[in-house]
Order: C-alpha cells, then sequence, then structure tokens
C-alpha cells in the first residue's frame, strides 16, 4: 500500500494542517516510509485476540455531578490570542 | 556539592550546614555558566527559584521540613507549572504561561522543592534526539557532537552536567530510559497510573507516564515517593495505598533470577554496548543473581504497532491546539478553516505534523480496523509476552539503546531510522511495565552506555533495590563528564 499525493492532502485536510504542493510531496515519501514499516504488522494473524487499548484495563471512574470548578476565565483568557468582553474572538462563522 | 546525594543534601540541609537559598544558587551559578551552550533548560526565572528556596529554608528553620524540603529540581517542560512559560519543546506554546500546577508539580511544590526552570525536549515529546525541540537541540555534556537522547533530553542532559541535582521527566516510547541511558544517568518509568498525568501536556494518553531522572537509583527512589500517588484528576490515576520506594534498597540479591531476552541481544545491538551490558550481568552474577535465557517472541512488531497506536492518540490530542483559546495563532488568514490551518502548519514542526497525519490516517474511515483494531491486537500479544517471562524471572535485563549516543544529524532526516532505534523500549510501554535505565559503562567513543532494567508490574521498589545493588558495587553512576 502506498499513499498518493491525493491521500496525502486530503489527510492534511482532515488534520486542519496547511501543506503546499512542495511539502506534500515531502510528507508523500516519509509517510510511505513509515507505512512500509507499519505494513510489517499486517502479516501478523491475530484472529481470536482481543484488542488492549490500556495497560491497566479500568472501568471508566466517576465523579460525582457537582461543580468543583472555580470561575477562572479572566487568569485563562490572559493567554489567548484574542479576546474581546470575555469571548473568544474567531473569524465570522454566520453571515 | 554538586556530586552529592539526595540523602546527603537533605541532612547537610536539616542540619543547616547550608541553606536552600545557597544550594540553588551553587545550581543557578552552574546553569548560567553551562546552559547556554548546553542548551538543556528553555525558561529560567531566578526570582522565583530563589523565592522557592527562601520559603524552603523557612520551613526546615520552623521545623516541619520533609524530606526532599530544599533540594532544587528541574521540570521537564512537559509539566504545567503555575506561572511558569510552559512550551512542550513547540513553538505552538511560545507564550504560554501555564495557568495552573501539573500533579506532579504540585506534589514536588507540597514537599518543599525548588523549581530550578523547565528543561528542553523533543516537540511535544516526539523525538529520540532532541532535534525537533523548536528552541534547539539539547548537547550531550559527555560529547557535544553527540544527541542526549529524547525526548527528555534536557532533564538528562542537566542531571548528568550536575545543572541539577535530579529532574523530572517523561515516557511514551523510552523518553526517560534512552535520554538517561545516552548521558550516563539513571531514569525510570513507573507502572502506567502510578503517577498522575494532570497538568502533563498529552501525547499519546495510553502509554505516557512521568518518573525521575538522577544520579543514582537511591535519588530516583527518593523522588518518586514524592511523585508517586493517587489523583481524581487524572481518570487512569491507580488508586493503591501509598508505598515507600525506598524500602527494598538494602535488599541483597541472593536468588535473584535474571531474564534476558534473547531478541535483546540479537543483530542491531552494538559490540560496545553489548560488552558493557555482559560486564554488568557478569557482576549481577557475582552479586548473587542467576540469569535465565527467555524470549519475547514480538519485540520487532512494537515498532510498527507504536507506530500506529501513538501517532492515533497524538492526533487526537493535538487537536486541541486550534488558536483559538491559548497557543500559536497565524498572523494572517481568511475564515475559521484557514485560521486553524494557517495555525497548526506554523505552529508545529514536521515530526509533529508527520505524526499528527499518520494518526488521522490510520483513524479514518475504511483503514480503522487494518491498523488501529490490528496493532491493539498485537499490543495484546506483546503483553502477553511479558507475562509469559515473568513466569520464568523476577526481572528483565537488556540494553536500553541499541548503540551509545549518536551524532547530530546522523538520523534526523530519515525517521525509519530514528523509530528503529527505541527498539528495546517501546514494549514496555505497549504493556504498562515499569522500566528503568541505570549506567553500566562507555562504549569506545566514549560515550555512556546504560543498562535496562523491566520489571513485572507494580514492582518500582524491587527494582530500584536491584539497581542500587549494583551502584553499591560499581561506580559508573558516579562518573560525570570531563570539560563541560
Amino acid at each position: 500500500m502506498s499513499l498518493t499525493l491525493q491521500d496525502v492532502k486530503r489527510v492534511a485536510t482532515l488534520a486542519r494542517i496547511a501543506v503546499t504542493d512542495d511539502e506534500a510531496v515531502a510528507y508523500q515519501q516519509q509517510l510511505n516510509g513509515i507505512f512500509g514499516l507499519i505494513a510489517e504488522m499486517q502479516a501478523v494473524d491475530t484472529a481470536g485476540v482481543e484488542p488492549m487499548s490500556h495497560a491497566q484495563e479500568l472501568s471508566q471512574r466517576l465523579r460525582d455531578d457537582l461543580v468543583t470548578e472555580t470561575d477562572q476565565h479572566e487568569k485563562f483568557q490572559t493567554i489567548a490570542p484574542q479576546v474581546e468582553g470575555g469571548l473568544y474572538l474567531v473569524p465570522q462563522v454566520i453571515e | 556539592m554538586i556530586n552529592t546525594s539526595l540523602k546527603q543534601l537533605a541532612a547537610l540541609l536539616g542540619e543547616k550546614k547550608i541553606s536552600s537559598v545557597e544550594l540553588t544558587q551553587v545550581y543557578l551559578d552552574r546553569i548560567a555558566t553551562l546552559n547556554p551552550e548546553l542548551n538543556a533548560f528553555i525558561t529560567l526565572n531566578e526570582a522565583v527559584s530563589l523565592a522557592d528556596a527562601r520559603a524552603a529554608d523557612a520551613r526546615i528553620a520552623a521545623g516541619n521540613a520533609a524530606p526532599l524540603t530544599g533540594i532544587p529540581l528541574a521540570h521537564k517542560d512537559i509539566f504545567c507549572a503555575d506561572g511558569w512559560r510552559t512550551t512542550c519543546g513547540s513553538r505552538m506554546l511560545e507564550n504560554f504561561i501555564a495557568p495552573y500546577d501539573a500533579h506532579v508539580v504540585s506534589q514536588c511544590k507540597a514537599a518543599g522543592m525548588v523549581t530550578l526552570g523547565k528543561t528542553n525536549m523533543d516537540e511535544f515529546a516526539m523525538g529520540s534526539s532532541n532535534e525537533t525541540s523548536y528552541y534547539g537541540a539539547v548537547k550531550n555534556p559527555w560529547d557535544k557532537r553527540a544527541v542526549p537522547g529524547g525526548s527528555s533530553g534536557g532533564s538528562a542532559a542537566a542531571v548528568a552536567a550536575r545543572l541539577a541535582p535530579v529532574a523530572t521527566g517523561t515516557d511514551t516510547g523510552g523518553s526517560i530510559r534512552q535520554p538517561a541511558a545516552l548521558t550516563g544517568i539513571t531514569g525510570l518509568k513507573p507502572t502506567y497510573g502510578v503517577v498522575s498525568r494532570y497538568g502533563m501536556i498529552a501525547f499519546a494518553s495510553s502509554l505516557d507516564q512521568a518518573g525521575p531522572m538522577a544520579k543514582s537509583a537511591e535519588d530516583c527512589a527518593l523522588l518518586m515517593n514524592v511523585m508517586a500517588g493517587y489523583d481524581e484528576r487524572d481518570s487512569t490515576s491507580l488508586e493503591r495505598p501509598a508505598e515507600d520506594y525506598t524500602r527494598d534498597l538494602d535488599r541483597p540479591l541472593a536468588g535473584l533470577r535474571i531474564g534476558l531476552p534473547r531478541e535483546y541481544f540479537a543483530e542491531g545491538l552494538s559490540a560496545d554496548v553489548a560488552a558493557a551490558v555482559d560486564a554488568a550481568l557478569a557482576e549481577y552474577r557475582k552479586l548473587g543473581a542467576t540469569t535465565v535465557d527467555i524470549s519475547l517472541p514480538n519485540t520487532k512488531l512494537s515498532i510498527p504497532v507504536y507506530y500506529v497506536l501513538a501517532p492515533a492518540e497524538a492526533s487526537s490530542n493535538l487537536s486541541r491546539f486550534d488558536g483559538v483559546r491559548y497557543g500559536y495563532r497565524a498572523p494572517e488568514y481568511g475564515d475559521l478553516t484557514d485560521m486553524y490551518e494557517k495555525s497548526r502548519a506554523q505552529g508545529f514542526g514536521t515530526e509533529v505534523k508527520r505524526r499528527i497525519m499518520i494518526g488521522t490516517y490510520v483513524l479514518s474511515h475504511g483503514y480503522y480496523d487494518a491498523y488501529y483494531m490490528q496493532a491493539q491486537k498485537i499490543r495484546r500479544l506483546i503483553a502477553q509476552d511479558f507475562a509469559e517471562a515473568f513466569r520464568q524471572c523476577d526481572i528483565i535485563m537488556g540494553p536500553t539503546s541499541p548503540d551509545t549516543a549518536f551524532d547530530f544529524g546522523d538520523k534526523s532526516g530519515d525517521p525509519v531510522a530514528m523509530y528503529l532505534s527505541d527498539i528495546y523500549t517501546i514494549a514496555v510501554n505497549l504493556a504498562g511495565l515499569p522500566g528503568m535505565s541505570v549506567p553500566c559503562g562507555t562504549g569506545s567513543n566514549g560515550r555512556p552506555v546504560g543498562l535496562q532494567l523491566i520489571g513485572n508490574y507494580f514492582s518500582e521498589a524491587k527494582m530500584l533495590g536491584v539497581a542500587h545493588q549494583y551502584q553499591l558495587a560499581t561506580d559508573w553512576h558516579t562518573r560525570m563528564p570531563e570539560n563541560i
């Protein structure tokens, strides 16, 4: 299996990373090298093996549905790229 | 002073033979002299460090000191520390001042330890050489042409060059153990879930684990006592009774069965590393241990499995960096999507973008079963290999890294070659086991060699004891680089 230039551009779009045509060519070559390594997995017979998602297989711990956080929006917004009146500013989304 | 153990430093502080302010100043002065070339620290704040030290001195004077009160330490720049710039080695977080403390940081503060600064690292902990840091690579104090390893290369170099008595690190695929090996220090990656990940910037959440990096196993044990413990803010933190990680330091080794995985001594291992590891094993036999040949047949598959699972988790974790609430935003953009795409393209470095793309691809529609599912199934086979091995031995030993530190540029152009250098460390993370690296010699190039110890789940205290007994009988861990 190998990724086409189109695959690379599609993945970059899904990952929300802008790539130039030159960068896409470089990524294509590097990603295909890495997928060459990953391909070693495909020959392994894993019929009947349970997937392991986690080292310690625990059930998800739940907490009481209580407010535990205090309002720190001013502190948090001092490190935001663009803020006005307590709101995060982004380009207009709805016309 | 700089070669003194934590236990001795704590005694000197307790007897008021030295103050924490004086001790902190010793290290700040060394950092000022040596860091411009080594580049082990990204961020320093002398005023804050000295304020921490004054508070520690007051606590000691008041008679309520904890064992490590007044001891300075360096934090890997992956840990959020309230008021400290926390970059994770990335341009994305160049101006990010953490608004809260990671659990590890708050534990160290509660113990009265002094923060010396934030150490350099591969960007978002993705790398084995420190060459992916946006802030420039760390140099190996043993040989400045060589990499310090990664991703906790700044913490490793800081301890090796005695710019800090002890440091924190994190290990997702070897990022504590490999730099510890390449810089001649001792490092421990605990069992997954023993140290809270709260406030530790996430790379691959099912693999990431924090641990101590120090001059000796005894020092690692003392810092583990501070770092470990249950924290409800990390959903995978394990609720277990508190442990004293120093409890087995004096336990003799007679009867210890050491498993030697034949896959760790096969082709690809350099002669220098093999010779140093063999000498260490001979020392262990002299101390009363026996060795037994074992097999971890799926070792080779750990690399492809890791390079599916870790990027998959990373692509999800790093989606939070969107240029909206914090982090880098591109100076010019059109609509919202353009803002995301440009901010991420400019804020992330090449290796991080490569891994996000791999992760996005393997999780995308139509490929999930072939990659992600298959990798998770082989992950179980890898964990079962270890379970089988621990029926025949008490601890596993082998090399930490196939070679001594390589030169800058040797592997940075070839991601696959870089990935293969983690062959002996990655499986431990996939299984969630504890692993250590202990200095055991040098190669013909004078660069350090690390012996890897792999223990069963929750056997950190035993492993630290096994390492400490070796360090009582040998002096590799006491050696420090000359002419730094």
